[in-house]
């Protein structure tokens, strides 16, 4: 087992940080009781970091976008359209899509604490749990945006979606103009997670991020 | 005996700014990616329940001074402690010292994809006929409660509309309190910007919750 004994550690630990000795303690004796599997723990940090993230959400978008069949189901059955995508399970159980239109923007909150979609967009970025997000969505919603650079015309609803159950909303952002000849994936290219939360917009053609 | 959730700040004044971050960030530090995986992994021993879990982390009394990770990780281990699964010495050890009592599950590396995949859905069997309708006016029990609850302060006593019935799912009510599941009905309840902030709100505002049906009771003067 670890012999290391981390309070004379020195120099060989200078590279770590506080948190980081605190918390591979803390692994260290969930895996000498036998409650944890490091490989498990492996496995989960590698499927967050490379597999479950905002293109699987960029992927539905552009269905919805050049498949009316598709985003039909994504109104009627948003959980079952998605996972028909293969994108389904832990904090994403009950999906519903919802679809900003030139008259009506959405933006997505949790202010009791953090639910996001994981499946369709991976962990939740620091500021969606912050406190100033999760104080301000629900009553300055413009001055958020303002904050992520996004100015709405003055006659566009807002509405903000506060998850406060298990329920996880999608935002389906408008398609941007002249993007008619793109095909699924050069759109999906143009949906940014924020565009998905309703804290940005989708990219214009031409400007999608490498 | 009072309860106090730390993490109800929908609509506080007096926070600064958002501070964007890139999409390609997946975890700014090394130990929150650990920090995530333990949660997770030590979720799926089934030694507690997903509300039990919320109702740890919201109660920190430091909330409010922990970064998001490290209420995940204050809460983790309290939850353990409670149960006898860990004991502080053990912490500052650095290793076990004590017998580890069962937990139900453990999760293993070759369940980690389908253990996932599957999630854990709240939908259960309604109890009874739904109360509420599309489009019916409703208003929300005022005050707080004695215990978790997932009714923001900032929608107590307010009225609002049934937009959506999502079916009967898990009560955190009572989940949280180990008192059982209590399915109970579940809609998207959508108020007027002007009804919760007063003619002060940004014009075109309109804010939804998802309510449990016991939050709710008819209205009979619509906002």
């Amino acid at each position: 087992m670890n012999a290391h004994h981390h309070e004379h550690g020195g120099a060989e630990h200078s590279e770590l940080s506080e948190m980081d000795l605190r918390v591979r303690a803390l692994q260290t004796v969930l895996a000498q009781k036998g409650y944890i599997d490091a490989a498990a723990l492996d496995a989960l940090i590698d499927t967050y970091q490379t597999r479950i993230g905002p293109r699987n959400g960029a992927r539905v978008v552009a269905r919805a976008w050049t498949d009316p069949g598709f985003r039909d189901w994504l109104r009627r059955d948003a959980t079952a359209a998605i996972a028909s995508l293969g994108y389904s399970g832990r904090q994403s159980e009950h999906m519903v899509a919802v679809e900003n239109t030139p008259t009506r923007h959405h933006l997505v909150v949790c202010t009791l604490c953090s639910c996001y979609p994981w499946a369709v967009l991976g962990l939740p970025p620091t500021w969606y749990k912050s406190a100033p997000y999760r104080a301000r969505a629900v009553k300055d919603p413009r001055g958020v945006l303002a904050d992520f650079g996004v100015t709405l015309a003055a006659g566009v609803e807002v509405r903000v979606l506060d998850s406060t159950a298990e329920v996880r909303y999608l935002v389906i952002p408008q398609r941007p103009d002249g993007t008619e000849g793109l095909d699924e994936a050069a759109l999906a290219a143009l949906v940014t997670r924020d565009s998905m939360i309703g804290t940005g917009l989708a990219l214009a053609p031409g400007a999608a991020s490498a | 005996m009072t309860y106090l959730s730390h993490a109800d700040l929908g609509g506080r004044e007096g926070d600064g700014p958002v501070l964007p971050e890139s999409e390609h960030v997946r975890f700014r530090e090394p130990w929150h990616a650990r920090a995530m995986a333990l949660t997770l992994a030590m979720g799926a021993t089934g030694a507690w329940n997903l509300d039990q879990g919320r109702a740890a982390r919201e109660t920190l009394p430091d909330y409010a001074q922990r970064s998001y990770y490290q209420i995940w990780l204050g809460a983790l281990q309290q939850l353990m402690q409670e149960r006898g699964l860990l004991l502080p010495d053990e912490l500052a050890a650095g290793r076990a010292l004590h017998p580890a009592p069962a937990v139900p599950r453990v999760l293993r590396a070759e369940a980690v994809a389908l253990v996932l995949a599957r999630g854990a859905p709240t939908q259960r069997p309604a109890p009874g006929a739904a109360r509420y309708a599309v489009g019916d006016p409703v208003r929300t029990v005022p005050g707080d409660r004695p215990h978790h609850c997932r009714l923001p302060r900032y929608a107590q006593g307010r009225r609002g509309v049934i937009e959506r019935v999502h079916g009967a799912h898990v009560w955190p009510d009572t989940n949280s309190r180990g008192l059982g599941e209590q399915p109970q009905w579940l809609y998207t309840v959508v108020f007027e910007g002007t009804e919760l902030w007063g003619a002060g709100a940004q014009p075109g505002l309109t804010v939804s919750i998802d309510a449990f049906e016991p939050y709710l009771e008819p209205c009979p003067e619509p906002a």
